[in-house]
């Protein structure tokens, strides 16, 4: 593939570095936020940032992994890629539970490491670590520049790897000497990239017997994933599942693909999903997957999923299509361009009233439930006074655990892009940073970080971040005093065994938040949550709230592992 | 079963590792991998043979090696018409009055004797593996003192006959 890009940048008569061009490279790239962590291997390059004239703006995170996390937060509620910069050796292994993650989630970041001088690289240098040996199994991509001549096109390159096809992560690993080097004046970038051509257009025929598929449908649902989200998709999912009444199940990565307030929308599916969204899929015959991965957290145990059904999946990644669950009608597409070429085709249908009656019979005998208690706060019930008070409008990021499904299951997405979460890594201590990540993305919009104890003290350092920015983020703590989703598979799987899930000692998040000097409130009862909630969405800054929720609560309902997706326990109280 | 993939890769650093890595995590066999320039400069050509289980295998093997960057072109060409070759270095043990006995056995095999010590023979074979695999098995009962593979090179046939012929045709040519 050859593209005629040039850098903006005039020819300078002025001597330039590596790391100069780099700066300037960013500025073309039209970046206008890194995250990013200082040392060694990097001097060059933040010494180009002290004198340049850049557009964008760095931010110093206390960790890496706060950095990197920052970025996905940034790059989901965008689109645009997220950008980090660290250091060789520790700085860019404190990176890697990050690419991982932003692999697992497709989401584009491009990563800058610092490496040591080219001519002690095998040799085991100070602060030198194998980064692209370390990050080939977790990127989609990754370069070490050997040659400053390389630099444009490598950066060029990288972000285009990185946002187009399916997006994920890209490491571009930079030696010190390079980022020293002179650069040559000509700037001309031709990629080399003839393996990387990614296919966006459906084939016609494979729409065609969608089409047929679906108008022999009984039961027909729409598995809506991610996909959705990153090709914008979302009007034409509505157009398509509207015009055929067609109802939607959401993964927790495809949740504000489609309104959750729509009456075709069944929520969340998988293990955690609703009784409706898992017995849909189950009964189905016909499963149209569109841009989403049929993750084993989804599906359950393979031999029960959607036994009945025909399935249609509809991915940009060909290697996604028949990985997990076979398929008879293989869409390798963008979601938008597959739906537009679906909604040109006018389907007749044959009546799928029962079907409809079904779902509809469902949800109303089998709606989310939830314990209340004098002593604490119910959970589920604060994730919905939460909704209550932002309208439903907030950007929410959460952790991972406990909090995070009933964080899915109950503040409902109306709007595409409003959801961070890690969801194929799991990664804890995701949650706060991906906030204020989010916070610098849309700095207009109002973010809420939902953590749980255990996953907020994995990052908390960035608190000082809040402060230094006076970003206004609302920090909730669902506190428990335990890893709640461990204690609740040792609870429920291992007779009670709670091997080194409580926390019988905790900060105080409160005095924490203060010696941050940020606003800190504790909230115990129930009868304080509304004005509590109040009290910190009318707050002109940033807030930490520690919530303290009913410690036996557990998330329900449930498929217990090696279950299939109809075997679901705790569906009622 | 055994699938016979070609893959035309850009040569860069690291290539290698990115194929091999890819396998290894998501669980696939490597037989044997052979690496080298082609005709055309910055391009290279592996060669894998690998056990798979099912054509669904296959399909995703085929899938996961086409999605790195630098692979250009992916294909499985065991049930093609193809020209395949490996070659063997075996050094067997042997005296004087054995060396004619195992030259005359080779022979048929068109392998060469590129080396002769005191008490042994260096032999060299190329063919498709079960001939060098067949030498190897004739070879044994005088002591196989060192072993070495390259393991099997590929590519299509000038002229591709009909499906029903290809399987013929890859069994009896040598």
């Amino acid at each position: 593939m050859k593209a005629d890009v040039k850098t903006s940048q005039p020819i300078v008569d002025k001597q330039i570095t590596g790391a100069d061009l780099l700066v300037e490279l960013l500025t073309d790239m039209k970046v206008d936020t890194i995250f990013g962590y200082p040392g060694g291997a990097v001097l060059p390059i933040y010494d180009a940032l002290y004198r340049g004239e850049q557009t964008f703006e760095h931010i110093l995170t206390r960790h890496e992994q706060g950095a990197i996390f920052a970025a996905e937060g940034y790059a989901r509620v965008t689109g645009k890629p997220g950008v980090v910069i660290a250091t060789s050796g520790p700085g860019a292994t404190n990176l890697i539970t990050g690419i991982t993650d932003a692999m697992m989630d497709s989401l584009p970041l491009v990563i800058f490491t610092g490496q040591v001088g080219s001519h002690v690289i095998g040799t085991d240098a100070f602060q030198e670590s194998d980064v692209l040996g370390i990050t080939t199994p977790i990127t989609k991509y990754n370069y070490q520049v050997e040659n400053i001549a390389d630099l444009p096109r490598i950066v060029h390159e990288a972000f285009h790897i990185a946002t187009t096809g399916r997006p994920g992560p890209v490491v571009v690993d930079v030696p010190k000497d390079i980022a020293e080097a002179i650069p040559d004046v000509n700037r001309d970038i031709n990629f080399e990239l003839p393996g990387y051509q990614p296919t966006t257009k459906p084939n016609p025929l494979q729409i065609i017997r969608l089409a047929e598929a679906l108008g022999k449908a009984k039961r027909p649902v729409v598995l809506a994933g991610a996909g959705v989200l990153f090709s914008d998709a979302t009007a034409e999912l509505k157009q398509f599942v509207e015009k055929y009444e067609l109802p939607v199940v959401n993964t927790l990565l495809g949740l504000g693909s489609f309104p959750g307030s729509n009456p075709l929308a069944l929520g969340m599916g998988g293990m955690h999903g609703s009784y409706t969204a898992n017995m849909a899929i189950y009964d189905s015959d016909l499963l149209i997957n569109i841009g989403a991965r049929f993750d084993d957290r989804l599906t359950g145990n393979l031999q029960h999923f959607a036994p009945m059904a025909k399935v249609a999946h509809i991915d940009i990644d060909p290697a996604e299509i028949g990985k997990n669950v076979p398929t008879e009608i293989p869409v390798v597409a963008d979601a938008k361009k597959a739906l537009e070429a679906l909604l040109t085709h006018e389907i007749s249908m044959p009546d799928h009233g029962s079907w409809k009656e079904t779902i509809r019979e469902n949800q109303e005998t089998y709606p989310l439930w939830n314990n209340q208690s004098d002593e604490a706060i119910a959970p589920q019930w604060l994730i919905k006074k939460i909704h209550e008070h932002t309208n439903g409008d907030a950007i929410v990021t959460t952790d991972v655990g406990q909090h995070q499904m009933w964080a899915a299951q109950y503040y409902t997405l109306d709007k595409p892009n409003n959801w961070v979460t890690s969801g194929g890594l799991g990664s804890m201590g995701f949650g706060f940073p991906s906030a204020i990540g989010a916070q610098f993305g849309r700095p207009d919009d109002l973010v809420v970080s939902i953590s749980g104890d255990g996953g907020f003290q994995m990052n908390m350092q960035e608190l000082m971040l809040l402060k230094q920015f006076n970003l206004p983020v609302k920090v909730i703590i669902l506190n428990n005093s335990a890893l709640g989703m461990v204690r609740q598979w040792q609870e429920t799987f291992y007779d009670e065994r709670y091997s080194e899930s409580l926390f019988d000692v905790n900060p105080d998040f409160v005095k924490m938040a203060e010696s941050y000097g940020i606003r800190g409130m504790k909230v115990e009862k129930e009868a304080d949550v509304e004005a509590a909630l109040q009290d910190i969405l009318s707050y002109d800054g940033p807030v930490l709230a520690d919530f303290r929720i009913i410690k036996k609560e557990k998330v329900y309902p449930m498929i217990a592992p090696g279950k299939g997706i109809h075997q679901m326990v705790g569906v009622t109280k | 079963m055994k699938r016979i993939i070609t893959l035309t890769v850009q040569n860069h650093s690291g290539v290698l590792n990115r194929v091999t890595g890819m396998l290894q995590r998501r669980q696939f066999n490597i037989e044997s991998i052979s690496v080298g320039e082609t005709e055309t400069p910055g391009i290279s050509k592996m060669t894998l043979v690998v056990e798979v289980n099912d054509h669904q295998k296959v399909e995703q093997l085929t899938k996961q090696l086409n999605k790195q960057i630098d692979v250009i072109k992916v294909s499985d060409i065991t049930d093609k018409a193809i020209v395949a070759r490996e070659l063997a270095l075996i050094k067997v043990a042997s005296s004087a009055q054995l060396s004619n006995e195992i030259q005359g056995l080779i022979t048929p095999f068109r392998a060469s004797v590129i080396d002769i010590s005191k008490d042994s023979i260096t032999i060299q074979v190329t063919g498709k593996p079960d001939k060098t695999d067949a030498l190897i098995a004739l070879l044994k009962p005088y002591g196989i003192k060192e072993l070495a593979k390259t393991g099997v090179t590929a590519f299509l046939r000038g002229h591709q006959p009909q499906p029903a012929q290809v399987a013929d045709m890859n069994r009896f040519t040598v």
